[in-house]
């Protein structure tokens, strides 16, 4: 019950959040960031109740719930807590409470500081649901959910254009990834017969030898890569950097880049293990660390540098888990945890000096230990985590990874050197970004900044500040955080019971010896930086090729297809429209009537009466004048008059509910057709004779089709039970003696219901083309099209055919 | 169109169709009508009050903004069909009971009415939105 409260309550409290920022900052304006301390309550209430659950949790015990949800096809809202989730859990939710406060200093003032509030808990909710879901269909749902609060949040500030492509394209590339694993999921729960991942964990090995393993691992992986950023998706990341930093700080560095990673560890146990699985999660994962670690070297931005020194991070995790020996796995949580800390720290200091210098460029900021000496300290800490300097969490971690990679020769006889030397690069170029964001700014000469530089308020300091510190503190008191936290998460990877000890020093081994080397490397690379800093600008042509210019062309070409079709089916001229439509028509219910039922019968039709014939000489007449008429009343009133005569064989053939139905639609149509009449221009012949010819022809084949679909229905015995039964039913169950009007609201009134909610969405789009001011001729024609609409969807909820 | 004749014609007729397409709605379950004809009646004793004078009194004489006839009406077909989820049932079953009216005796209400209700409003909305927009400059 507590764990669907955990997941439940943020979209709750989502609702109401931006009515408690409009009241507190009402109440209390002296306060303005007041409201984010209020909601940082309930992330915080949340990761008590977390933290409470870490030793039981730790000695292997799951909590559980399920709800069915829809049971028929075996989907539940289920959720469970073990020591993987719990992990992400905890990130989430403890980090959470740190943004909400930091939000609430960051957005002081902001007007739409409420809706911010709101995106991000509802963020926070569809993340707590994706590490707590048991579920693979419940998981989707969520995963979806953060994609869309993603969306909301990266195109915050809705006005720049910039952030609006930022945010379409973190959700179509994400969105792309999430369709893909849906449709691994989906296979997943036919091998296994199950959707829940606890009875797939039952039976693992159904997976690993199933025919469909390869596209289910491939569709998996890439919803996991497209979410992680993982090359060649890692694009949308520095994009992503739009969003205002408590944004980017929660969702881009510590917890939504890192669902994929927690999906991949989730499904290790299930999918892991092959060649194909490793071999995929290691290349992708080594590439991915270099080539962010490298783009971060062109860039000069705050936070676009740790946008890619993240995407490299990812890429490492990434591939701890894909070398899969309990050592990297291991490893590859620790860096998470590690990363999670002093990353989440960094984009929040990266914030602090926008905020207080407005000045974001590295380049142009210099010397403001001075000003901020408070902030420097946390950049520093969390800086030196980043760079991997003793006695910091990243060093540990980054520790683990290499015990990892130099034990990697499952892979291959080169593959530890080779993964190794990859590491040692990254660490060397992450190294040179950890000085660039935490060094470059805070020494050396002051400079003048836009706004006067001075140490930011409680709200902004404490969140880096905490996360800063605790990279101290998981090194030198492991027992309390790391030792509890990674262990049983990286138990859940491997599937047996791990005591990780998350240690700072393992003595003399060949890791600390090659990380010092990197460091001194990076050391060298960073003092060194203005020689060779020059020559990224000699690799412009990468940007080319990158698969973010691919994105772009895509984009383009897609926009420029739906251009080109839209010119040629939507042409505006309403004849084109109705030739379209006639000839499709004719062509899919002409063909099978010839091909698949053969010439009409005329042998069961009712004897001949004279007032059939007269009748239907009538209409006969008044439709050809509608179509010579030289005037448009006229043609309007014999139209009219073709109606009433479809009128009178309802009235004599003893449909009353079809006949009112039809008169008053008829009466109106002349109303609504003179009204439209009137703007249009005189009425000239202009048709040219060889067009005239095809209008008829096509005319005639519709009425000829049409009589021939009536002939042909009216040929056979038709089943009566349908119709006697909905009589029979009508007044004891209906409460009604009229059949037609029990079936309309009560027997289908949900078609009804589907019926009038087009007609209410047809009329509102007459209404606003009408209300075009601008370009009259065009609102004049869609409403001549819309009012033809609009006596043919009539009937469909009153009566039969009308001929409009 | 400023016709002495069509305007105090228009005065006696459209009350009294308005009464009709009210009747026609009521009486839809049991005889030819329904929410359906009774809001194209309605619709067109407007029609006829817009054509005769102008849009803008008929604007003012209806009152409520016809977008929100619409909602209205979509709200209405909507509970009708909702009150019975909260009775456990499957949407849009049919409720009924009798409530006695003094000087009346029993009267059968159920949310089918309801819904006709919902249609008869929707289709006068629908029907006078595009009538009077037209009808307009």
């Amino acid at each position: 019950m507590t764990l669907l409260a955990v997941v439940i309550s943020g979209f709750l409290l989502a609702i109401g959040a931006p009515l408690v920022a409009r009241v507190l900052g009402r109440a209390l304006p002296g306060v303005p960031s007041l409201a984010g301390w209020v909601l940082a309550a309930l992330p915080a209430a949340i990761a008590v109740w977390l933290v409470m659950q870490v030793s039981s949790v730790g000695h292997g015990e799951t909590i559980s719930v399920v709800y069915p949800w829809v049971p028929g096809l075996g989907i539940d809202l289920a959720f469970m807590l073990d020591g993987l989730s719990l992990l992400f859990a905890l990130l989430i939710s403890g980090i959470g409470a740190l943004i909400f406060i930091y939000a609430g200093g960051y957005m002081a003032g902001h007007p739409h500081q409420g809706r911010l509030y709101a995106f991000l808990l509802f963020f926070m909710g569809s993340m707590l649901g994706v590490v707590l879901a048991s579920n693979v269909l419940t998981l989707f749902v969520f995963w979806e959910l953060t994609s869309i609060s993603s969306y909301l949040l990266i195109g915050f500030d809705h006005r720049r254009a910039a952030a609006r492509a930022a945010a379409l394209q973190a959700l179509l590339v994400t969105g792309l990834g999430g369709l893909a694993m849906l449709a691994g999921l989906l296979l997943m729960g036919q091998v296994a017969g199950t959707y829940s991942i606890s009875e797939m964990l039952a039976s693992p090995e159904v997976f690993r030898s199933h025919a469909l393993y390869v596209p289910i691992v491939i569709l998996v992986v890439l919803g996991c890569f497209t979410k992680s950023a993982q090359f060649p998706f890692h694009f949308w990341l520095p994009g992503a950097m739009e969003a205002p930093t408590p944004i980017s700080a929660y969702l881009h560095s510590s917890t939504m880049v890192k669902a994929g990673i927690y999906l991949l560890a989730r499904m290790t146990p299930l999918l892991g293990g092959t060649e194909l699985w490793q071999w995929l999660l290691t290349g992708a994962g080594a590439v991915t660390m270099v080539v962010g670690a490298v783009l971060a070297m062109r860039e000069s931005y705050l936070k676009r540098l740790l946008a890619y020194s993240t995407v490299s991070a990812l890429g490492i995790i990434t591939m701890g888990l894909g070398i899969g020996t309990t050592g990297a796995i291991e490893g590859a949580i620790a860096f998470l945890l590690a990363h999670a800390f002093y990353k989440g720290s960094l984009f929040m200091v990266a914030g602090a000096i926008d905020h207080e210098t407005g000045e974001k460029n590295v380049d142009k900021l210099s010397g403001l230990r001075a000003s901020m000496p408070l902030l420097a300290i946390v950049a520093l800490l969390a800086g030196a985590s980043l760079a991997g300097l003793v006695p910091f969490a990243g060093f540990v971690a980054k520790e683990m990874v290499l015990e990892g990679t130099l034990h990697a020769s499952e892979l291959g006889p080169a593959a530890p050197a080779l993964l190794t030397g990859a590491l040692l690069l990254a660490a060397a170029l992450l190294f040179v970004v950890a000085g660039l964001v935490t060094v470059k700014p805070f020494f050396g000469g002051a400079r003048p900044t836009p706004k006067k530089a001075h140490e930011p308020p409680v709200s902004l300091l404490l969140g880096p500040l905490v996360l800063a510190g605790l990279g101290v503190v998981i090194v030198f008191v492991p027992g309390v955080l790391a030792d509890p936290l990674i262990g049983p998460a990286a138990s859940v990877v491997v599937g047996e019971a791990l005591h990780t000890h998350f240690a700072l020093w393992h003595g003399v081994t060949l890791a600390l010896g090659l990380s010092a080397a990197a460091l001194l490397a990076g050391l060298g690379l960073y003092v060194a930086r203005g020689k060779w800093f020059g020559l990224m600008s000699r690799f412009a042509w990468v940007d080319r090729v990158s698969p973010s210019a691919v994105y772009a062309g895509t984009l383009r070409f897609v926009g420029e297809l739906a251009v080109s079709q839209t010119r040629l089916l939507q042409n505006g001229k309403l004849r084109d429209y109705l030739i379209t439509i006639l000839l499709t028509t004719i062509l899919i219910v002409g063909y099978p009537l010839v091909a698949m039922v053969g010439a009409p019968s005329f042998e069961r039709l009712a004897p001949l009466h004279w007032f059939d014939v007269a009748i239907a000489g009538l209409i006969l007449l008044s439709s050809i004048a509608a179509v010579t008429s030289g005037s448009r009343l006229m043609a309007i009133i014999a139209l009219g008059l073709a109606g009433l005569g479809v009128t009178m064989f309802y009235v004599i053939y003893a449909a009353p509910d079809l006949a009112l139905t039809q008169i008053s639609i008829e009466a109106l149509s002349v109303v609504l057709f003179v009204l439209v009449f009137r703007r249009l221009p005189d009425f000239r012949s202009l048709s040219t004779a060889r067009s005239k010819v095809r209008d008829a022809l096509i005319a005639c084949a519709g009425g000829a089709m049409m009589g021939a679909l009536v002939l042909m229905a009216t040929s056979f015995a038709s089943d009566k039970s349908v119709s006697r039964e909905l009589a029979e039913r009508s007044y004891p169950e209906g409460h009604g003696r009229n059949v037609v009007n029990v079936i309309l609201v009560d027997f289908r009134a949900l078609d009804t219901m589907g019926e009038i909610t087009v007609l209410a969405l047809a009329a509102l789009g007459v209404y606003s083309l009408l209300k075009m001011r601008r370009r009259p001729e065009v609102g004049a024609e869609a409403a001549g099209l819309e009012v033809g609409r609009g006596a043919g969807v009539g009937p469909a909820v009153g009566s039969g055919e009308v001929s409009a | 169109m400023n016709s002495i004749i069509l305007q105090t014609a228009t005065r006696f007729l459209m009350p009294l169709i308005l009464v009709f397409s009210v009747v026609m709605m009521l009486q839809g379950h049991n005889k030819p009508g329904g929410g359906f004809v009774g809001g194209l009646l309605a619709a067109a004793a407007f029609a006829l009050h817009a054509l005769a004078f102008n849009p803008a009194e008929t604007r003012a004489s209806i009152r409520f903004d016809l977008r929100s006839i619409i909602a209205t009406g979509l709200l209405c077909a909507l509970s009708a069909g909702v009150l019975s989820l909260a009775q456990g049932m499957p949407l849009f079953t049919g409720l009924w009971m009798d409530v006695a009216v003094p000087g009346v005796g029993h009267v059968h209400l159920g949310t089918p009415m309801l819904f006709d209700l919902g249609v008869y409003l929707v289709v006068l909305g629908i029907t006078l939105l595009m009538v009077i927009s037209l009808v307009e400059d």
